[in-house]
């Protein structure tokens, strides 16, 4: 039996993780193979990213190297697939090699496409890469006042990003002693300040407190670079002086080019993650076309349910469970203060009031984020 | 006129049902249908009140078994 994953990311390293593990046996006897292929030999912890954002963290600190993260019978290799042929249970890459599989996972993440809005790339700043991270910490540097827009495009990872920029651009310009020269003011495309109901709830009187402004029903249709204005969808426009963007998202291009999901999203079944109409490709993390929020946080809990499924395929010839659609989710909410909403297909997130040992279990958490992707927490 | 497509959003508290919907219009040309699936029962007053502000159309909405239907026309 074939095993092969595509992504070395958060949930195509603990898919071949645990299924290394759990088909140790098989592995040493032959009768298996894992074989991982990725576009990187580094494995970036991308929530890190905000911290680099706010000098916080280096970006040297978000990085391992993905073959110290990987169980020893994992065949891995630094070597992108570039073509997706799956009436033939195969996938070719980019150094030219051709993989055949019994079962393939498909865990290749998603992308921030900036260059899709007139305007965005030369206006904003964003924090979703290592490049652009860095260079918003230097125009926060450099920054002595005046009116930070921060606007939201759909669909992104990391659906609590937003909320969590606005603490801490608060606490980042109160540390500076310019928080009286600086005006906030926070954009999201639906209308309530966040999706999640409870959050919309507990955020709206927190902003009101640290002085942010809200404008909701705002999607972000382009930038005027030259006379510093962003227009919504909404024909409504905003000046600004410093413009912070998460920017829409799309899974990869070789995704989209082979016709395995529009927008790079492949059509997924919310319990089994089986590829809908596929019944040896899976697809787990920001690459499912799910409902479910592009989260490291889910695509831990799909990968470990999908580990267990396909080592039980091989074991016993059936899956054993569904993916609940859990999702665990920290959030920063300034002042050195900490929350987390969790929910799932049936469980609406509740959510607990800050404090200050929530923040600090996150900031441990960047470091045993590492422990997870082994697999081993 | 294309075919009508359904957005599964039921069961979803994050990212929501408008927030897919948003996602799946953007992408869409002028005059694509979507029916969005929600069970979430703020689905039938903010999405109507998206999709009169953005400027796109409302073809129709009803309640079966507990999900909202909810019937829309990309306009612009
Ligand atoms: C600023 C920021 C903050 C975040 N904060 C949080 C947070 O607080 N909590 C949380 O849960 N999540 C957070 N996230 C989101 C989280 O990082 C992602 O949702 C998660 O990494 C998704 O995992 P994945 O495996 O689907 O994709 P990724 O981890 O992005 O991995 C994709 C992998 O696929 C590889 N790849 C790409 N193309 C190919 C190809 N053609 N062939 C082979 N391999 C390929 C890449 O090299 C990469 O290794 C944050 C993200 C950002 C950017």
């Amino acid at each position: 039996m074939r095993i092969l994953v595509v992504g070395g990311g958060t949930a195509g390293t603990i898919v071949a993780n645990n299924l290394a593990r759990r088909l140790t046996a098989e592995t040493r006897a032959g009768k298996v193979r894992i074989t991982l292929l990725s576009a990187s030999d580094r494995h970036m912890y991308q929530p890190g990213l905000l911290y680099v954002a706010f000098g916080h963290m280096t970006p040297d600190q978000l990085y391992r190297d993905e073959a110290s993260l990987l169980e020893p019978n994992i065949d891995f290799h630094v070597d992108p697939v570039t073509k997706f042929n799956l009436d033939k249970n195969q996938v070719l890459t980019a150094g030219g090699k051709t993989h055949d599989y019994d079962i393939l996972v498909i865990a290749t993440g998603s992308r921030m496409v900036p260059e899709e809005t007139p305007g965005l790339n030369e206006g904003a700043e964003f924090f979703y890469t290592e490049a652009s991270a860095v260079k918003m910490f230097k125009r926060l540097r450099e920054f002595q006042g005046g009116k930070v827009v921060v606007a939201v495009g759909v669909p992104h990872k990391c659906p609590i990003a937003p909320v969590e920029v606005m603490f801490m651009l608060h606490d980042y310009f109160t540390a500076r002693g310019i928080r009286d020269k600086v005006q906030l003011k926070y954009h999201y495309p639906i209308g309530r300040i966040h999706t999640i109901e409870n959050v919309a709830i507990w955020a709206k009187p927190e902003f009101a407190r640290i002085g942010v402004e809200t404008e909701t029903l705002f999607n972000i249709k382009e930038v005027d670079v030259k006379n510093k204005i962003l227009k919504s969808e909404e024909d409504t426009e905003v000046p600004y002086d410093l413009l912070i963007v998460i920017p829409a998202h799309r899974g990869m291009e070789v995704l989209e080019r082979d016709n395995l999901g529009e927008g790079g999203w492949i059509p997924t079944d919310r319990f089994s993650l089986a590829m809908k109409g596929r019944d040896n490709v899976y697809v787990v993390g920001d690459t499912t076309n799910l409902p479910v929020s592009k989260t490291g946080s889910a695509a831990h809990f799909q990968a470990e349910t999908l580990a267990e499924n396909i080592a039980s395929i091989v074991k016993i010839g059936a899956p054993v469970r569904d993916y609940d659609g859990k999702v665990y989710c920290f959030i920063e909410a300034g002042h050195d203060r900490a929350t987390y909403a969790m929910f799932n297909y049936q469980n609406p997130p509740d959510l607990k009031p800050p404090s200050k040992p929530m923040h600090w279990f996150k900031l441990s958490y960047n470091q045993m984020y590492w422990t997870s992707v082994r697999g081993l927490l | 006129m294309s075919e009508m497509r359904i957005i599964d959003a039921r069961d979803t508290f994050c990212p929501g049902p408008l927030m897919e919907l948003i996602s799946y219009m953007k992408r869409a040309s002028v005059g694509d249908e979507f029916e969005l699936l929600s069970t979430d029962k703020g689905s039938i007053n903010d999405i109507p009140e998206w999709i009169k502000k953005v400027g796109h159309e409302m073809l129709s909405s009803e309640q079966v078994d507990g999900v909202w239907h909810i019937k829309v026309r990309k306009a612009k």
